[in-house]
């Protein structure tokens, strides 16, 4: 196991290149559906305060 | 063919399609990337001069690869909406930017976390490679600073339309780079005369995970456009049905 977490003595950047990429990857997943959700709730009042002018 | 094309350029029915398909890319997406993690982490063996730190070309290689094709797909989609005017267009342009904005601070970072070990620094200014590929970063948020700027959409649109447009020549540059000049970054590994020069155990946990970025970047980036395409299209009716009414999902 410390075998594999110390990849031949560069674990540290092996592990810190996942950990990163692990990171951005979650923060680009994560990120989409919120942006929708806050869309969809902006859109929606929108179109809400547009029918209330009319 | 056309006439799927061509329906599929209208937004209610993009915005339906692409709902549809993210699902599926996704699957495929943690499939390619659990197997390639895995095998690449794991199971191939080590590279005779790199050691283990070769293990991180499978991040860097498709966040770089996709750093360069987000920007591509950003520059056509620019050019389309620019000559034909097809609204999806500039939506999507608009989508990928921060998308691969992303993947090119990913790929400039790995680089970096690799090229400690390997070439003994973090960063060197002189390589054609690592400067043109921190270019595309600054070109990424130019294009998206200028959108910022500007709260006309269609004129957003157009003025990041030739900012993309103009950009692009930097991403030949950056592919033929290691070709071009002397630098410190390798030549081609996969794309090249006489086929990959990697041994298959380590070559297909690449190609998975080439293949698992890929996927997960079309889930992300359909994803986005979809939210582009209901602030763009909220006066149409289809956008009042689908969110007030009985639309279906949104």
């Amino acid at each position: 196991m410390m075998e594999v977490l110390a990849m031949g003595g560069y674990g540290n950047f092996v592990w810190g290149a996942y950990g990163l990429t692990i990171i951005v990857l979650a923060v680009c997943i994560v990120g989409g559906p919120v942006r929708h959700t806050k869309a969809i709730n902006d859109v929606r009042r929108r179109i809400r305060a547009m029918e209330a002018k009319s | 063919m056309w006439k799927f094309f061509h329906k599929l350029a209208s937004p209610p029915h993009f915005y339906q399609f692409a709902g549809k398909i993210v699902p599926w890319f996704a699957v495929i997406a943690i499939a390619c990337i659990g197997y390639g993690g895995f095998a690449g982490l794991f199971v191939a063996p080590a590279d005779y001069q790199q050691g283990d730190a070769f293990r991180i070309i499978y991040v860097h290689v498709p966040a770089s690869y996709l750093s360069m094709m987000a920007y591509s797909i950003m520059a056509i989609s620019a050019g389309i909406g620019l000559i034909w005017r097809i609204k999806l267009s500039h939506a999507v342009a608009a989508a990928a930017a921060p998308l691969g904005a992303w993947f090119t601070f990913l790929a400039l970072a790995t680089g970096s976390i690799w090229g400690k070990p390997m070439w003994g620094t973090w960063w060197e200014w002189g390589d054609p490679r690592l400067t043109s590929e921190l270019l595309l970063l600054f070109l990424y948020i130019g294009y998206m600073a200028l959108r910022a700027s500007i709260d006309d959409i269609a004129k957003a649109d157009k003025a990041s339309a030739v900012l993309a447009l103009v950009g692009v020549v930097n991403v030949p540059i950056i592919h033929f780079s290691v070709e071009w000049w002397s630098s410190l970054h390798q030549g081609p590994t996969l794309v090249r005369e006489g086929g990959p020069a990697m041994a298959p155990d380590m070559l297909y946990p690449l190609l998975a995970m080439i293949l698992g970025f890929t996927f997960l970047f079309g889930a992300l980036l359909l994803g986005r456009v979809r939210t582009e395409v209901l602030y763009r299209e909220y006066r149409a009716r289809w956008v009042r049905e689908l969110l007030l009414g009985d639309g279906g999902t949104t």
